[in-house]
């Protein structure tokens, strides 16, 4: 709908609203996490849904433990690439929208444990990832955070076009290549389509 | 007599009323579903949950009935050391009634286990 006109309509007291506005609504206040956690940036998570901290407050309490049932998968910790087939597979189970939040700076990038050979360099290689939050355990505010981003970013989504969700696009896939033990590494060692190496500008 | 003075005329309006409000939601869900969240099944999305794994084997085995008798007598002596310990503890301070009945307890459960020892129960066939 137009800026304009719906400014006008407010100012004669008209509220005008669409569809997609209120779906996005209702959609943003009721993320129900998948209840799943890596390493110690799990027990942040568990923090940020309990009393102190009160997830509940945005909606998101409702951790399930069923992938069928949940809308946003915060992956909490380390992902060793013995794990990541399980975690791209879980991401593939999981119902269309589905947002992931890549918790902690080993979710992102390996963290502290880059170098360990078992060790998967960020979970963004495989699935898209739509929050990242650092943090060598992140704060259960900075979890908060987080979420309210993914609020913001499903609030801006439409039903048409190109910020469209990604099950509205008859041609995008709807799952992920789950990777492989292969003789050294995960194979194929990334998802070309979701992640590519950042390329080394140097500066002359 | 015409439909409109019919006794059965509200009723017939009721269960129509009725059926449209059970059913306008299912209908508003299955539009919903056909034009703003279209199915991508896919053979991850479409396979038994099982933690992320692959599962592997079939579900629908069958177990063995000599299995359960063995539990439920595990699960009897289970329960029974919860007694047990107690009975030890207090053992110095019991009267002789209390002994006598703890022993007839033990004593009745010892007899269901050499019942199913002599039914052959244990050995697992």
């Amino acid at each position: 709908m137009d800026e304009g006109l719906r400014n006008e309509l407010s100012k004669q007291g008209i509220f005008t609203v669409t569809l997609s506005d209120l779906y996005n609504w209702g959609r943003k206040n009721s993320v129900w996490p998948l209840q799943f956690g890596l390493a110690c940036c799990a027990i942040e998570m568990i923090a940020t849904s309990m009393s102190r901290f009160d997830l509940a407050r945005f909606g998101a309490e409702v951790f399930r433990p069923s992938p069928r049932q949940a809308d946003l998968m915060i992956v909490a910790g380390t992902v060793t690439k013995k794990m990541a087939p399980q975690v791209v597979r879980l991401y593939n189970q999981m119902p269309e929208p589905k947002y992931v939040i890549a918790m902690g700076a080993c979710a992102i990038s390996g963290g502290p444990f880059k170098q360990g050979y078992n060790v998967l360099k960020g979970i963004d290689r495989y699935i898209p990832v739509d929050v990242h939050i650092p943090g060598c355990p992140p704060r259960p505010e900075a979890l908060i955070h987080a979420f309210m981003t993914l609020q913001k970013k499903i609030d801006a989504q439409t039903f048409t076009g190109v910020g469209r969700p990604r099950h509205m696009d008859p041609d995008a896939p709807s799952e992920f290549p789950v990777p492989e033990f292969g003789e050294h590494d995960l194979v194929p060692p990334s998802n070309p389509a979701v992640w590519r190496a950042p390329k080394l500008a140097r500066e002359t | 007599m015409s439909v409109g003075n019919s006794p059965y005329f509200l009723i017939a309006v009721f269960m129509v009323a009725a059926a449209g409000f059970a059913l306008s939601p299912l209908l508003l869900a299955y539009l919903w579903a056909k034009y703003f969240s279209p199915q991508k099944p896919g053979p991850d999305k479409n396979a038994v949950y099982e933690c992320g794994l692959q599962s592997k084997g079939d579900a629908w085995i069958r177990f063995r009935s000599e299995y359960y008798l063995y539990g439920i007598i595990f699960l009897i002596f289970d329960v029974e050391t919860i007694f047990l310990l107690p009975f030890a503890v207090a053992f110095t301070g019991l009267p002789v009634g209390a002994f006598i009945a703890m022993i007839v307890f033990l004593l009745l459960l010892v007899e269901g286990l050499v019942w199913a020892w002599r039914k052959g129960v244990l050995t697992w066939r």
